[in-house]
């Protein structure tokens, strides 16, 4: 067992047990912090398989703008703040069965496949932010550019998704939905 | 270094989101568990990427996470509407298409 070995078992506990917290813990913000830690050691991962830009992505975005969204709508749902009981549903031994059956179905698979092989860490290609971006801009320009339109629908459907509904110059806002004419210009 | 350590706790990682997605309550901490299968794909794929020596697993796991951050925030923008009609952000009062 060399010493890369070594940290990705390390490295994989970590991930493993806040993974579970992520799911078994009591209160909610416990859980997207939780979260943090998993993101955290995953990118870590990455680094040591030389996948550089990914991991550092993978902080960036995940770390830092997901988890930071997420708690954001915590607070706008006004969850529970502490521990609060009720956060499972009832159908937990069915849950736990099928991801039993489903975990052990994926595992025996890939042991199956992959038990002999083995990689150099050392060697190239190394995923530096230079070889990544050659590599988007020559080969997958395409699907970067479609990701670019994503993003922006996404953005779009956002606004459009949460903003309140806005009054004609002319209506009070308090007034009830029952008694505002309808009409097909009003979206 | 055997990168079969590596698929294994992907898929394990895999499993431990979709028991989340499955027994979580409310939608938000199933937006987290969602997030955790992302991240196991994409374990998946950058170690596939290592295993065969070239930069396209590494390239299919940044394009993941840009449509994971889209669908987030949609999501959300969701989740928060939702809480503002029905002034509950459990996935069980949110039954109207069910049965």
């Amino acid at each position: 067992m060399t010493p890369a070995d070594v940290v990705f078992l390390f490295l994989g506990a970590v991930t493993l047990g806040s993974a579970v917290l992520v799911v078994t813990t009591r209160q909610l913000v416990h859980a997207a912090l939780w979260l943090v830690v998993t993101f955290g050691a995953l990118a870590a991962s990455y680094l040591l398989l030389t996948a550089e830009f990914v991991a550092w992505v993978q902080v960036l975005i995940y770390v830092g703008a997901v988890v930071v969204l997420l708690l954001f709508g915590i607070m706008l749902t006004r969850a529970p703040i502490g521990r609060s009981e009720g956060l499972d549903s009832a159908n937990r031994p069915v849950a736990i069965a099928v991801a039993a059956a489903t975990a052990a179905l994926l595992v025996t698979v890939v042991v199956a496949g992959f038990r002999e092989a083995y990689v150099e860490l050392g060697d190239p290609p190394a995923g530096t932010s230079g070889q990544m971006g050659a590599s988007i801009f020559r080969t997958w320009v395409l699907p970067f550019e479609v990701l670019s339109l994503l993003l922006l629908a996404a953005l779009i459907g956002a606004i459009v998704l949460s903003r309140r509904e806005i009054q004609p110059p002319g209506e009070s806002s308090d007034e009830r939905p029952t008694e505002r004419p309808t009409g097909p210009g009003r979206g | 270094m055997t990168p079969i350590n590596l698929i294994v706790l992907s898929f394990v990682l895999f499993t431990i989101g979709a028991v989340g997605v499955l027994v979580r309550r409310n939608a938000i901490v199933m937006f987290m568990c969602v997030e955790l299968m992302l991240n196991a794909a994409n374990l998946a794929f950058v170690t596939f990427a290592r295993m065969h020596g070239n930069l396209d697993g590494q390239i299919a796991a940044f394009f993941v996470m840009v449509v994971a951050a889209a669908e987030v925030v949609v999501g959300l923008a969701i989740i928060v509407s939702i809480f503002r009609t029905r002034r509950t952000a459990s996935v069980d009062d949110a039954n109207l298409l069910k049965y």
